[in-house]
């Protein structure tokens, strides 16, 4: 990661690290993203002029499944991060290669699923439910799979002689904040879409 | 206080385009950004003159109907989001560690790679004209004339472009921002920055904020017009006035982003030449926040003719006029600064002073647009040109100016000449009150905007024609600078630390030009205005030790590398999908190669 200039060792004026910092403000910016992308989906609600409709298609059992998964990715992140913190390189290993797993079938599910939606006549271009639901669950999938690479970098790294080199527990606590982010995203759009009725 | 011998680090030559494709030094960064948009603002005047003269009389034949489209939404881009805010990034690039007290921002590297994606970005939008016509829709690209029934290929330049922009000044905006609550020298407290630093941290807010909205609504419209969604087309259950509200919500916070810098910048230069603290430093602080936050309750002031209904053209006309009252405790501020100051009229103070006298003209006129009867009269009218252009050109652009006449010592070591900056000052003055004043007549008459000729008879010719000569003489008053920067770059660097020889502000305790380590050692700061402190108390900063070691971080062509893979994604979704895929391996490959790279 980029590394601050320093004259000495520089300490920064409200003690956080710059880098995680800039992960937090990074994902205050990430919230007005997906912010806009729900508002578009709420807007839109119930302005499909064609079927299928969000009620005649969405398999909640199926996506209850994929957002329960990504529910204990987190999970398995928490345990990575207590490893990559209290030096014990294995188990930040196990569980960042656990992680790296469940967000992968998470996106399988999600692959599934658009193509289950398609081969029902579901897709962009359909309807506005069509439109904002692949648009926003897309957006997310792609978070999803920005996250796996970022976790699966931090695994190979690992395995290198040096590890994670000395602030190994860092780098793995600022990945996890992205990964949650993400994860939180998913219950609020888990929640709009599937759980609140038509 | 000299650059001592012994500080630059081995690595690289400090000479050369290579040093300068692999600098991530914060000055140098900032030279890039700021000649690069000045030469972008002369691209987007040229625009303008184009759109002038094809106005100068009526039914001229200078340039067709289509080419005018182009023109002028090419010339609101090109000044938006080419010259103005990326001349702010300089500003910000040059002075932000400097007025802070940091040898450089955050992330070197990140700033870097937000110039190269800037570039990027630029040129690919200015290559539209090449490439099947520029973007024709204005630079707010109201749907369905943007859709893809009316609009060309010019509109996916647009959205690329602005795309590209928008991810450059978001990674420059997380930089400056945790950079500034960071990276702060002992002793400079949140309440000691600068104006100009505290200006620029609502502005960093104001983008990390507002460009995801900004990104949904392009995406949605890159889908529109090339996936076959209906987000905007109405005929299929779209809405486009869902674009309206995504645009400006963006778009007004934007407008501060563009005016608060000028701010910052007059805030620094009005108390130098007046010779007496800032009047009102906290008001003037928290009056820039104020409007930094209610910039976002005013975006739907855009749209009062779309018919919101009464209830939301009450608030929202209420909470415009309320940004009146922070800007106006400014600009009482700023007057009363000067009230019984010691002034001295440099060039750099005529364009400070300049700035209240335009930008509350402009500001005035804002205010009426916030009366709903009078706005619907004045919507798409020139008397929106004229007001805007107050604030955008008056406010900021002449901001702008006394910024580079107030710094260019700090930032060169040669002063800009006195002369030669009154005569593009008063050009400047004449010919922006001769080519914008006169549009608030023509609007009031019936003049609407964006049409590209007219006929006799309609009471428009005079004003027209004033407008146009003025907008020439800008044109010479922009030369009268380009020639006075090559006359003074000619010159030998003999500007002393403290240029004008009454600098409160960190940045003067330093070399001019700075070392690259910025400051041999840090300055103690006490006080808002450190150097006054310490001059009167007779605080006299430490001597340099004998040997530096002063690490900074190498150069590194990493940055370079993953804007060329971020420009590959846009210019694969203009041509094809291989380019983004091939894009998408260079990110990758930069962003590990940029990780593993040593720093030390």
């Amino acid at each position: 990661m980029a590394a601050a200039a320093h004259g000495t060792v520089h300490h920064s004026s409200t003690g956080i690290d710059n880098r995680k910092l800039l992960m937090w403000i990074f994902l205050a910016s990430e919230c007005l993203f997906f912010g806009s992308l729900i508002s578009a989906y709420l807007i839109f609600k119930g302005a499909s002029l064609v079927g299928p409709y969000p009620e005649e298609i969405l398999d909640i059992p199926l996506t209850s499944t994929s957002t329960f998964v990504l529910l204990m990715s987190s999970l398995s992140m928490v345990l990575a991060v207590y490893g990559a913190e209290h030096a014990r390189p294995r188990m930040m290993k196990l569980w960042l290669f656990v992680t790296v797993l469940l967000g992968l079938a998470f996106l399988g599910f999600q692959v599934y699923e658009f193509r289950a939606f398609g081969q029902e006549g579901l897709n962009l271009s359909t309807n506005q439910f069509g439109a904002t639901f692949f648009v926003l669950t897309g957006f997310h999938g792609t978070h999803v799979g920005v996250g796996v690479v970022i976790l699966s970098s931090l695994l190979f790294g690992s395995f290198r002689r040096s590890g994670l080199g000395s602030e190994a527990g860092f780098h793995v606590e600022v990945a996890g904040l992205y990964w949650h982010f993400v994860d939180i995203v998913w219950i609020v759009i888990f929640t709009l879409i599937y759980l609140i009725p038509q | 206080m000299a650059t001592a011998a012994g500080t630059m680090p081995a690595v690289g030559s400090h000479t050369g385009l290579w040093s300068w494709l692999t600098t991530v030094d914060h000055k140098r960064i900032g030279t890039l950004y700021g000649v690069t948009a000045v030469l972008f603002f002369m691209l987007g005047g040229l625009e303008a003159l184009a759109v002038r003269t094809q106005l100068a009389v009526p039914n001229a034949t200078v340039i067709e109907a289509g080419r005018f489209n182009q023109f002028f939404t090419m010339h609101a881009l090109t000044m938006i989001f080419l010259a103005v805010m990326p001349l702010g990034a300089a500003f910000f690039n040059w002075f932000v560690p400097l007025m802070i007290g940091a040898r450089d921002v955050a992330f070197p590297r990140l700033n870097a790679l937000s110039y190269w994606v800037f570039l990027g970005g630029g040129l690919l939008l200015v290559s539209s004209f090449i490439f099947g016509g520029a973007p024709d829709a204005g630079w707010f690209a109201y749907a369905p004339l943007s859709g893809k029934t009316y609009a060309g290929s010019g509109m996916d330049f647009y959205v690329i472009g602005l795309l590209t922009l928008g991810l450059s000044s978001l990674i420059a905006a997380l930089n400056f921002a945790v950079t500034i609550i960071n990276m702060r020298a002992p002793g400079m407290t949140m309440m000691r920055l600068p104006v100009f630093i505290w200006m620029t941290i609502v502005v960093a807010f104001l983008l990390i904020l507002s460009l995801p909205v900004l990104t949904v609504a392009l995406v949605q419209m890159l889908f529109d017009r090339n996936f076959e969604t209906n987000f905007f087309v109405a005929t299929n259950g779209g809405d486009p006035i869902l674009w309206q509200h995504l645009f400006w919500v963006f778009g007004h916070p934007e407008v501060y982003v563009l005016i608060l810098p000028s701010f910052g910048i007059i805030s620094e230069v009005l108390p130098v030449f007046s010779r007496k603290p800032l009047f009102g430093y906290t008001a003037i602080v928290f009056a820039g926040v104020s409007i930094g936050v209610l910039g976002w309750a005013v975006w739907s002031h855009h749209m009062f003719t779309t018919g919101l209904g009464t209830v939301p053209q009450i608030v929202f006309s209420a909470s415009t006029m309320a940004i009146a009252v922070p800007t106006g405790v400014k600009i009482f501020n700023w007057l009363a600064t000067m009230y019984g100051g010691n002034i001295r009229f440099t060039t750099a103070m005529y364009f400070a002073v300049s700035v209240i006298v335009l930008f509350t003209i402009g500001g005035i006129t804002g205010v009426m647009h916030a009366v709903v009867p009078v706005d619907t009269q004045q919507q798409d009218t020139y008397f929106i040109v004229a007001h805007l252009h107050y604030v955008l050109f008056g406010g900021a652009i002449m901001g702008i100016f006394s910024g580079i006449y107030y710094w260019f010592p700090k930032m060169t070591g040669r002063f800009l000449g006195e002369g030669l900056g009154k005569l593009q000052f008063w050009l400047f003055f004449i010919g922006m009150n001769l080519t914008f004043f006169p549009m608030h007549f023509l609007g009031v008459s019936g003049m609407p905007r964006r049409i590209y000729t007219y006929d006799a008879g309609l009471g428009w010719e005079m004003w027209n024609m004033v407008a146009t000569i003025g907008s020439y003489i800008i044109a010479v008053g922009m030369l009268a600078f380009v020639w006075n920067f090559f006359k003074s770059m000619r010159k030998p660097a003999t500007a002393a630390d403290d240029a004008w020889g009454m600098g409160a502000t960190l940045e003067w305790a330093t070399s001019s030009p700075p070392p690259e380590h910025d400051f041999d050692v840090i300055p103690a700061v006490h006080d808002r205005d450190p150097l006054w402190y310490n001059r009167d108390h007779g605080i006299t900063p430490e001597p340099a030790p004998a040997h530096l070691h002063i690490h900074m971080p190498p150069p590194s062509y990493y940055p370079l590398v993953m804007a060329g893979g971020v420009l590959m994604l846009g210019v694969g979704v203009l041509s094809h999908l291989a380019v983004t895929a091939l894009g998408v391996v260079i990110i990758l490959y930069s962003a590990w190669a940029w990780i593993l790279e040593p720093t030390d």
